[in-house]
């Protein structure tokens, strides 16, 4: 029994009776999750179920959007996001994120990397940092002989994983991914998916995801959001093979959504 | 169940495909030709009287001065005989007050746009001094000159000089350097800030390391236009009472002024015609001033939107 418990993953990030609200509409209807270290978390759901605007209440994006408001709360490393003590912007540091779109900055692929850590104060070897994370993001080898041109110049799917190899130089615990696929051809969609497999030995990924393949393929845990409510959660393979609820149900094998 | 009943009534309003055969009037379709090609040539000979304006204007001007350009000219002071009268105090006086209010009026106007579009609460006063700000881009210059009689000339007591002068310039393009580097500012998308937030950027960090680069050309194409309106202005140095006769080169702030546009004014009302040649002269190196300044912010914009975003 003692063994088993210790065996048991350790819970990196937590919500409890989380709701999101926009003005009057409640976007989020008290949501529980725990995400276990060291894994791949899908959300999954229809279009505006509240996945996205979930995953950017767990590193306090929401912020930035003025109606927001959130009850509640999300526990990291045993403490509150949203308790006082808290301040977003070191927690945004450790829990980072990537975007639907790729938004690299407009400078060069070297200087998209050492933004973060230049400006949170890192004055270590940025020349190392920019090779680890580079490879670590699977974009080493397309891009080292060009490390100064633009960002701009790469492929929609190379500017993705250039987006994650910024994240990743910041070293981050968890690292939270809003439709990190959607915008790319299906081959640079393979090669994201094959780096979030390698990524998660390091790192814990929090994914929202369309595609019901995608979270079928890379994740360990599916969280199906309907309407703002989390329906059902848990092991990936028995959420594909045998949901208990028969929304999900309807929602996996394609009658709506 | 709900579904099947949507789609049969949907085949119902829609109809069937005979009935949409007949939607174009083929017998109207002449005058509907005709109609796109009016309309493409009223647009067209706008545009060509405009430019036919522009140029019988250049030419004009050119004819009367072209032959009244010389070295003498930019070296020569204001003279009563028009032969040995030049620009030389103007274009001093010009350079000095494009200077004095680009460094009053592009700092101030800046951070003010900062603040507005970064840091200031949504709230009704604030909305207040934005509807203010676009009322003051509007207003007549005179209005500014009256301003700066009342406030730098007699109550601070700064008299005619060249700072009184480039101060009323720089409350005249303040509004509209504001306004230019708020939309500078507003245009660059919420996908840049939102990327610098997410590497754990502090506010500062991401309004002066992303969003002001960003917005840079934006923001300079806006100044440097504002500021070559201020060099082209006449009536509220008028007004504050820059002097339009000056033997000398202002050697500081404190110093009397003339400028180009006054220069111009001065000469043009003079009776005779040889004084008339010299404004169209001294016009001719206004408007190569302007322009120069407008491409500058053509290729100021051009380059730094290497990194498009």
């Amino acid at each position: 029994m003692s063994a088993s418990q210790s065996e048991k993953p350790e819970v990196i990030l937590e919500t409890k009776d989380l709701n999101v609200f926009y003005g009057e509409n409640q976007a989020i209807h008290s949501v529980n999750m725990q995400v276990k270290k060291g894994t791949v978390a899908a959300l999954i759901g229809p279009s505006g179920c509240g996945k996205s605007t979930f995953l950017r209440s767990l590193n306090r994006m929401n912020d930035f959007v003025s109606t927001a408001r959130v009850e509640g709360k999300v526990f990291y490393q045993g403490k509150n996001l949203y308790s006082k003590e808290v301040d977003p912007v070191e927690l945004r540091s450790q829990i980072g994120m990537v975007f639907q779109k790729p938004n690299p900055f407009p400078k060069s692929i070297y200087k998209n990397i050492i933004w973060g850590p230049k400006i949170n104060g890192f004055s270590g070897d940025m020349d190392l940092l920019v090779e680890k994370s580079l490879k670590r993001a699977a974009l080493w080898g397309e891009v080292k002989d060009r490390l100064h041109d633009s960002a701009f110049d790469l492929s929609g799917g190379q500017q993705q994983r250039l987006c994650i190899a910024r994240t990743i130089a910041m070293n981050p615990d968890v690292i939270l991914m809003d439709e990190p696929c959607s915008a790319l051809d299906p081959r640079s969609t393979q090669a994201i998916e094959d780096l979030i497999t390698e990524l998660k030995r390091r790192y814990t990924i929090i994914i929202v995801t369309h595609n019901m393949q995608q979270a079928g393929r890379i994740s360990d845990e599916t969280y199906f959001f309907h309407e703002g409510n989390l329906i059902e959660s848990g092991d990936t393979k028995q959420i594909f093979t045998k949901p208990s609820v028969q929304m999900t149900e309807d929602y996996i094998t394609g009658r709506f959504g | 169940m709900k579904k099947t009943d949507d789609s049969l009534t949907s085949i119902i309003e829609l109809g069937t495909d005979d009935e949409h055969a007949s939607v174009v009037n083929s017998k109207r379709m002449v005058k509907r030709k005709f109609y796109d090609k009016l309309f493409y040539r009223l647009c067209q000979s706008t545009i060509i009287l405009a430019l036919i304006i522009l140029v019988v204007l250049i030419a004009h001007i050119l004819i009367s001065g072209l032959s009244w350009l010389s070295i003498d000219f930019f070296t020569n002071f204001t003279s009563r005989f028009a032969e040995q009268a030049g620009i030389k105090a103007a274009i001093a006086g010009s350079m000095w007050v494009l200077f004095l209010t680009a460094s009053f009026a592009i700092p101030l106007g800046v951070s003010a746009a900062i603040f507005l579009e970064e840091y200031a609460p949504k709230s009704k006063w604030v909305e207040w001094v934005q509807i203010n700000i676009g009322n003051l881009a509007g207003m007549p210059s005179i209005v500014y000159g009256l301003v700066g009689l009342t406030v730098f000339v007699r109550y601070l007591n700064f008299e005619r000089s060249l700072l009184a002068g480039s101060l009323t310039l720089a409350l005249l393009v303040l509004p509209i350097i504001i306004i230019s580097s708020q939309e500078a500012i507003k245009a660059v998308p919420l996908s840049l800030r939102e990327a610098a937030y997410a590497l754990g950027a502090r506010k500062w960090q991401v309004v002066f390391l992303q969003v002001l680069p960003a917005a840079l050309p934006g923001i300079l194409t806006g100044v440097i236009l504002s500021v070559s309106r201020a060099i082209g202005e006449t009536a509220p140095l008028i007004v504050i009472g820059a002097l339009s006769f000056v033997a000398f080169t202002p050697g500081s702030i404190w110093d009397e002024f003339t400028v180009l546009p006054i220069q111009i004014y001065n000469w043009a009302s003079k009776p005779q015609v040889e004084f008339h040649q010299l404004a169209a002269a001294a016009i001719i190196v206004l408007l190569v001033l302007l322009f120069a300044m407008n491409f500058l912010a053509i290729y100021l914009r051009q380059k730094y939107q290497r990194y498009k975003l």
